[in-house]
């Protein structure tokens, strides 16, 4: 097993234009997009959505896969929540009975749509984590949420300690896989027996990643406080962020198509 | 003879299929010789550390085969953990490992995942921390109260203990001082000359390599570009430096003697060798 495998924080390298817009406008794309799922009520707002969300993903060239495989995790939720849909909507036109379940006209489009905003929720999330650096969108976020300062909230350091996260994600899962290795290359059987046994084979495992990871942790602390590190007041940025013609033009696009499924979502379309 | 441990054609790919697809080996046929003293030596990213984990089954082969006393590693679940005791592997700084709470605990986690009785265990951890210079009391120390050089010697112990017939160490001695290179390239001396074993010893350091091995391989980019006797392969001192690696200081100053139009071997590596090559350039005979 390699865990190098696993894409934690999810980002796909790319130079389409979507990589090139500016974090914030993703951010606030996706917001507005989420919006407008949840504004949408029938086929037609629904198509409206599933052709931003289509187009957004070609132009990013994303493997559609890549986002496929991203929505095996939540299978389970998808059949729970249209299995819940599809037996306890009251009224309508039964369809069939099942036990003391109807199944009705109505519970069948419910379930439908409910899974179909589930998958679409997740496609366009996953877009923005696939075409965005985890620090890029710390840093969108820190900008996106600076007026919260003005209420003390410590934005800046609440950005810094999701960055520095993020940063040690990819080197403490090549710890951890290195000190695998190595306790197996002691004969360690991480994989098998019963889960008591599991559990116990951990503990080489685990004692020497604590300890590494504390020990990051402190030299990262030193480091920082020997370049005066002091907090977000009066500190410049090496990447600014600014948006460009593309970003008001997305934004303008994602704006109008939530005012969009808003009103068809209003008379029922 | 035949090889104790060898690869055929091994091939390994890092994350194939995504854009993060790396050819890390391409077709390496490797070998090594029971109770040969074996030197691997490439640069960061060459495959060294990719092509000794295949050695005792912790990756396995995108294609190709590891041969262990002739019988592939892979061909049952058995197999494959039989590779992993008798081919010991130390990985870099392997002190990063430890995890029991006394020194002898950690030294025997090996033989008690073989399977071993409590006197066997016992008789394998002290034979192994007598090996790397541990003293008895030590032995009910925390390894955490030891320095970082004997935190290595722990580490290497552990693997020692169990008795593999083929000990790979990935840069054993990086990150020590001159007194601590020297006392564990000894204690692997011991090792080596004791049990027999086969010892691979993976470095970039050529000056190490120089005094200690009997064989090198050059592995550069997935490939083995050179190998044979440090002698002949730091003949290609150019080659060499182009890979990142350059030879011995003694190497590279016959080398440029040559170069200078003086007529003298320049495969030299130890201070014994430059000596005689120079007294007899000068027509003193060796002393």
């Amino acid at each position: 097993m390699a865990l190098k495998d696993i894409t934690l924080g999810q980002y796909f390298p790319g130079n389409s234009p979507v990589h090139k817009l500016d974090p914030r406008t993703k951010l606030l794309a996706v917001v507005l997009y989420i919006v407008a799922l949840f504004l949408a009520s029938w086929f037609i707002s629904y198509a409206l959505m599933l052709a931003a969300l289509c187009l957004s993903i070609a132009i990013s060239r994303v493997p559609p896969k890549a986002i496929l495989r991203g929505m095996k995790p939540v299978v389970f939720i998808l059949v729970f929540t249209g299995l819940l849909n599809l037996f306890y909507t009251p009224g309508g036109t039964p369809l069939a009975q099942v036990w003391i379940f109807t199944i009705t006209l109505e519970g069948v489009y419910r379930a439908f749509f409910m899974v179909v905003r589930i998958l679409m929720l997740i496609a366009g999330t996953f877009l923005l984590t696939y075409t965005t650096s985890p620090i890029l969108l710390t840093d969108g976020l820190e900008s996106l949420l600076g007026p919260l300062k003005k209420v003390k909230v410590p934005v800046h350091e609440l950005a810094m300690m999701m960055s520095i996260a993020l940063r040690f994600i990819p080197t403490l899962i090549e710890e951890t896989d290195k000190i695998m290795s190595a306790q197996r290359a002691r004969g360690a059987d991480f994989d098998s027996g019963s889960l008591l046994q599991r559990a116990r084979a951990l503990l080489p495992l685990l004692v020497p990643l604590f300890i590494s990871a504390f020990r990051r942790a402190d030299e990262l602390a030193t480091a920082m406080e020997c370049r005066c590190y002091h907090g977000g007041e009066g500190r410049t940025r090496l990447r600014q962020l600014k948006y460009r013609a593309s970003d008001y033009l997305t934004l303008a696009l994602f704006l109008a198509i939530t005012v969009a499924a808003g009103v068809l979502g209003h008379f029922g379309l | 003879m035949d090889p104790i441990i060898e690869t055929k054609q091994l091939t390994h790919i890092y994350s194939a299929g995504t854009p993060f697809e790396h050819t890390a080996l391409a077709g390496i046929g490797f070998h090594a010789l029971p109770g040969e003293y074996l030197g691997i030596i490439g640069h960061t990213g060459s495959g060294k550390s990719t092509l000794i984990q295949h050695l005792n089954g912790l990756l396995k082969p995108s294609s190709g085969q590891v041969l262990l006393q002739g019988g592939d590693i892979w061909s049952d679940p058995k197999a494959t953990r039989r590779a992993r005791f008798q081919v010991g592997l130390v990985f870099q700084y392997p002190e990063y490992q430890l995890f029991e709470e006394t020194v002898y605990k950690d030294i025997s986690f090996g033989p008690k995942n073989m399977g071993l009785d409590e006197k066997e265990t016992d008789r394998r951890v002290r034979s192994a921390a007598y090996f790397v210079g541990l003293r008895d009391d030590q032995l009910n120390q925390s390894p955490f109260e030891l320095s970082g050089g004997q935190k290595r010697r722990v580490a290497i112990a552990g693997v020692i203990a169990m008795e593999p017939k083929v000990l790979i160490l990935d840069e054993p001695t990086a990150g020590l001082d001159p007194e601590g290179v020297e006392s564990i390239l000894g204690n692997i001396r011991d090792y080596h000359q004791v049990r027999g074993a086969t010892i691979i010893l993976v470095s970039h350091s050529m000056e190490d390599m120089a005094r200690t091995v009997d064989r090198l391989v050059v592995i550069d980019d997935g490939k083995i570009p050179f190998q044979g006797p440090p002698r002949e392969v730091f003949q290609h001192g150019d080659e060499l430096e182009g890979m990142g690696l350059g030879v011995p200081q003694l190497t590279r100053v016959f080398h440029r003697l040559k170069a200078l139009g003086v007529d003298i071997d320049p495969s030299v590596y130890t201070l014994d060798q430059a000596k005689a090559a120079i007294l007899a350039k000068l027509g003193k005979g060796a002393v």
